[in-house]
């Protein structure tokens, strides 16, 4: 057992998923085995094996400095479910974190 | 007009004799779902009005005798971006999103003349070998009705093997356009990786997900590759070198090649020896028509699956964040806080698989485990690559089966997801190596089609098709049509 | 306990470019909600990222500025997180192969240097904004998503609130001088956390440290430090514990507010950006960006003493913006004589725009129109009394040609004797009783003379020039 129900329900509060208290057994059972299956990777060695990160391995793409016009605004919203003034609106933040950046 | 009657060729052709109008392509394409998506599932929407409307100008306008593309019907999975067109990944998540832009292929396809008949389902997400796990409907196999198209084009799969249309693009992230297409008797590719732009296809695996076309005929394939293939600037993993023509050489055959035989892919105690017996016979029809045959090895090959579902999963779990509910997509109802959007939103909106997958890469990911999984896979995914490199300093293209066995049963696979996991085990290293690949048929097996993966180096999708064609040529897979009934 | 203050700061700078970090979306805005942005913005499904060249030229120059290493092999990495302001769930941004790394700064304070180090300088895209509203929900616009930013973060070198204000300011006029952004932490293009902790002096090890965000003034910071020096003193001092922690600076009260604890924060899950390829960045491209650099302010100190003979407190003061370094340069390079030019800007000109509390580019004044009055002050065409009516009518509507203006408005000085001497005489014949007090060795009727000549000319009369005429026509008298 790679990993138990509080691992899967620390995971899942990560990736923003609920697993149903019925469901946690059989879904930690799962991942456990697919678990089990990826660490077979364990058995390889990769000393100094610089890993593959990217499927085209040119480098230095990017594009000048130009302005475009963005896209318009009505068909951005067109997907939105709620929206006020020109923003698009969500329940008010408890914890009041601010971005990351 | 029955689409499986005609290659891409002979449909120009009529339309240049003025036989056959773009209309009557696009009518007869309706016509044919109609009769038969009722049992096959193919579709998960039609773009009916705009495609005959598009057909119409097109018949005005007058067929290009050179643009061999002009007025051919064409079918798109459901994770390729069309513009005014709802477009879902088979997702509860998506299920009412319009984009707002076309990709990259739509406009390539625009360009040539193409046209869109509608979106065709898939593995939601693309995360499945079998189309089972499309939040909206089964696809079934037109060889028998009993049986999967093969994931997760399978709604791409089953639409061109059907004759519903005479080509149609899936994407192929470990094995999802070649897969269906073994599965449904049908020629389709996994380009080189950068080769075919990624703009306006949904993310899954963004370092291993390719575009491809499934056709009946080789040729069919080279034609329609040649029409999205190219740099794109939106794309910064987009190919800066030339696109050749594809079809060029085409006829060159195999004489004087050297065919590589990974001896990895051939495991002659599976359990359908039906597989690996009609890619041995593809294998001495190439040796009679002059090919070297030379057993080579991918020491790293039993590596791939693990590496390939902790990448995937990885950069899937990353990639699927942005579907939160906030923007578009799927919001659930009853939420009273911003964390009930994500939660609720995500968790209703995703089906089980592609939970499954985010969990494992969410995990892979996650610190504490980054170095044993995520780094590690990409190291083994090095090893992998090398192996390719190293065969491809030998041989001019490496030929193995396309999968283990042919088409299972429905349901047979559903509950468990590591064999369905294990049945990529020929295709996903070809993703990870980034060459391109063809899957095309070989014989039957049980009265299922069998496939042929044909793999050549980085770029050189030329040499793919060549040694391709030169067998298609020789053989008689494509007369035999499927049944579009059930099996015994 | 005695305890000693470790600070570290993290500073975000927004950098100028015309269009975002990954998409070609207009960088700039204040415009109206969600109007700048684009597909690639709002994270739609399909969409990819495609590097803007100039915003890593921009970084690497202020990374230079900064004294930094420049790393040649480079990448963009995912920081995963959800936020409504980060539509992709993920930020673009760079974790173990930063654009610069190892850079030092000099900091003064109380008249003491200190050299604060560098950790490094990475780039990454902004978030958008989250407006809170009253009503229970908040607003998200996304103009300000993908604005390129660096992240500049410090060494936990700093000892002091002063220490960390000092590193703030000299982090601002170093980038300033680069031009790659505006820094200004009134208008978000200049934002700061900051990282303290408290430990025994003699201590190696840091103590438990916490993290305060939403410093949005320098004055924020100094004061969100003493508050948190404090606030952790009380703790230690009880024998208490501290747990590491991520807190808020609270504009109302002064102090700092709980946000999360360490078990609350997120695991960023880090990985290489598979749709942006790795970076090389050329030996050529990183001499060329050093090259490009405008001369630094040390530089420009250096020059303005062995150029322009200037104190070098002069110096120091006109170079400490990037604006009135640049409109000194330009006063000077007009033909004013650097001296007087740096007097007007350090006197008339400071005093003008603290007082109307505005930038001294949004003044009228020009350095052309500046260096044309100094020269017609030196060559005695107008006072330097006039001068300040002058002044005040270049600082407030400005004017192509000064010396075009004084004339039209009648402001040249009166030196011409032929044109004084009558005007003398006359003042002379009315006042018969101050020439009697003058040749009675009164000296105060010689000053009132002058003022009534002055009077006369309304002021426009070149006062030492009146001075030797009114006496020569004394003694004639
Ligand atoms: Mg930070
Ligand atoms: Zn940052």
């Amino acid at each position: 057992m790679a990993i138990n129900e509080e691992t899967v329900k620390q995971v899942a509060k990560l990736a923003k998923l609920e697993i149903e208290e019925n469901d946690i057994h059989k879904f930690t059972t799962e991942i456990d085995s697919i678990i089990d299956m990826v660490e077979q990777l364990e058995g390889l060695d990769t000393e100094g094996v610089e890993g593959t990160y990217h499927g085209i391995s040119h480098h230095n793409v990017w594009r000048e400095d130009k302005a475009e016009k963005g896209t318009d605004k009505e068909a951005l919203f067109k997907n939105v479910k709620t929206r006020k003034n020109g923003y698009i609106e969500v329940p008010a933040m408890f914890d009041n974190g601010g971005s990351e950046a | 007009m029955n689409f499986l009657d005609y290659t891409l060729e002979e449909l120009h052709e009529k339309l240049v004799n003025k036989e056959v109008t773009a209309v009557d392509l696009v009518e007869a394409s309706y016509k044919r779902i109609e009769e038969t998506d009722e049992s096959i599932g193919a579709f998960l929407g039609l773009n009916k009005e705009e495609a005959l409307k598009t057909a119409r100008e097109t018949d005005e306008r007058g067929i290009d005798p050179s643009n061999i593309l002009s007025g051919l019907p064409i079918g798109i999975k459901d994770n390729i971006m069309t513009k005014d067109v709802t477009t879902t990944a088979a997702s509860k998540m998506l299920e009412d999103f319009v984009p707002v832009y076309d990709a990259t292929v739509i406009e390539k396809l625009k360009e040539v003349g193409m046209i869109t008949i509608g979106k065709l389902n898939m593995d939601e997400f693309a995360m499945g070998g079998s189309t089972e796990n499309s939040a909206f409907k089964l696809t079934r196999n037109p060889w028998d009705l009993n049986k999967v198209p093969g994931g997760s084009s399978g709604g791409s799969a089953a639409a061109v093997a059907a004759g519903q249309v005479p080509v149609s693009l899936g994407s192929d992230t470990g094995g999802s356009v070649r897969e269906p297409a073994a599965f449904t008797g049908l020629v389709g590719v996994k380009p080189t990786y950068g080769r075919v732009s990624r703009y306006g296809l949904i993310a899954f695996g963004s370092s291993l997900d390719q575009i491809g076309p499934f056709t009946r005929t080789v040729k069919d394939n080279a034609l329609v590759l040649n029409a999205i293939s190219g740099h794109d600037s939106r794309d910064s993993t987009s190919y800066q070198g030339e696109t050749p023509d594809f079809t060029e050489g085409i006829d060159n055959g195999v004489k004087g090649l050297r065919i590589g035989v990974p001896k990895e892919y051939y495991n002659e105690d599976a359990k359908e020896d039906g597989v690996i017996k009609a890619v041995r016979e593809a294998l001495d029809l190439y040796e009679k028509l002059g090919a070297e045959i030379v057993e080579v090895s991918l020491p790293h090959s039993k590596y791939g699956i693990p590496a390939y579902y902790i990448i995937a999963s990885s950069e899937a779990s990353s990639n699927l964040q942005r579907f939160d509910g906030i923007r578009y997509g799927y919001r659930s109802e009853n939420v009273e806080s911003l964390e009930d959007i994500y939660v609720k939103s995500r968790s209703e909106g995703f089906g089980l698989e592609v939970k499954r997958r985010i969990m494992l890469g969410t995990f892979s990911l996650s610190s504490g485990f980054y170095d044993a999984h995520f780094k590690k896979a990409a190291q083994a995914r090095t090893l992998i690559r090398n192996d390719f490199d190293k065969v491809f300093k030998e041989v001019d293209v490496l030929v193995a089966p396309t999968t283990t066995t042919t088409a299972f049963e429905i349901g047979g696979k559903i509950d468990d997801p590591l064999a369905m996991y294990m049945s990529d085990i020929l295709t996903v290293p070809v993703n990870l190596a980034g060459v391109p690949s063809l899957s095309v048929p070989c014989g039957f097996s049980n009265d299922m089609p069998v496939g042929m993966q044909i793999i050549s180096k980085h770029f050189d999708e030329q040499m793919m098709y060549r040694v391709a064609y030169a067998f298609e040529k020789e053989t008689d897979h494509l007369s035999r049509k499927p049944s579009l009934k059930g099996g015994e | 306990m005695n305890l000693e203050t470790v600070i570290g700061l993290e500073v975000h700078v927004e950098l100028k470019t015309e269009s975002k970090m990954f998409s070609p979306s207009p960088a700039h805005f204040g415009a109206e909600p969600n109007t700048n942005t684009n597909v690639i913005d709002w994270g739609h499904p399909g969409v990819l990222p495609v590097v803007n060249k100039q915003a890593i030229e921009f970084g690497m120059k202020a990374a230079l500025a900064l004294n930094c290493k420049i790393a040649t092999h480079t990448k963009f990495d995912r920081k995963n997180y959800f936020y409504p302001d980060n539509p992709k769930a993920y930020q673009i941004s760079q974790f173990d192969q930063p654009i610069g790394y190892d850079g030092w700064i000099e900091i003064e304070v109380n008249g003491e240097t200190k050299k604060i180090r560098i950790e490094r300088v990475h780039l990454e895209e902004d978030a958008g904004k989250n407006m809170h509203g009253e009503d229970g929900a908040s607003y998200v616009d996304l103009n300000r998503q993908g604005t390129p930013l660096i992240e500049i973060v410090s060494e936990a070198d700093m000892r002091s609130p002063e220490e960390a204000h000092a590193y703030l300011e000299t982090i601002k006029q170093l980038i300033q001088f680069t031009k790659v952004s505006d820094v200004k932490m009134q208008e978000g293009s200049m934002r700061c956390d900051a990282n303290i902790s408290l430990r025994p002096f003699g201590q190696e090890e840091f103590g438990t440290k916490a993290e305060i965000k939403n410093l949005n003034s320098f004055s924020y910071v100094k004061k969100g430090l003493e508050y948190e020096i404090n606030r952790q003193e009380k703790v230690l001092n009880a024998g208490g514990e501290l747990q590491q922690e991520t807190r808020r600076y609270d504009e109302t009260t002064g102090g700092t507010l709980l946000m999360r604890t360490k078990e609350g924060s997120s695991d960023y899950r880090y990985f290489p950006e598979p749709d942006i390829p790795n970076l090389e960045i050329s030996e050529e491209w990183i001499s060329e960006a050093r090259e490009s650099l405008p001369e630094m302010p040390k530089e420009r100190q250096a020059r303005y003493v062995k150029e322009y003979g200037l104190p070098a407190y002069d110096a120091v003061v006109l170079t400490a913006t990037v604006e009135m370094s640049d409109f000194f340069q330009e006063t000077v390079e007009h033909g004013a004589d650097p001296k007087q030019a740096s007097n007007w800007l350090m006197g008339e000109v400071s005093a003008y725009v603290n007082s109307e509390q505005i930038e001294l580019l949004d003044t009228a004044l020009t350095p052309k129109a500046l260096a044309e009055m100094i020269n017609l002050i030196a060559d005695g065409t107008i006072s330097s009394k006039i001068a300040k009516k002058v002044f005040k009518e270049l600082v407030t509507k400005g004017s192509d040609d000064v010396k075009v203006f004084v004339e039209e408005k009648g402001l040249v000085q009166l030196s011409d004797p032929s044109k004084l001497i009558p005007i003398i005489s006359e003042t002379l014949d009315k006042n018969e009783q101050s020439i009697e007090d003058y040749k009675n060795g009164k000296d105060r009727a010689l000053g009132f003379l002058v003022g009534q000549i002055m009077k006369q000319t309304k002021g426009q009369a070149n006062p030492g020039m009146v001075n030797k005429l009114l006496k020569e026509e004394l003694d004639k008298r």
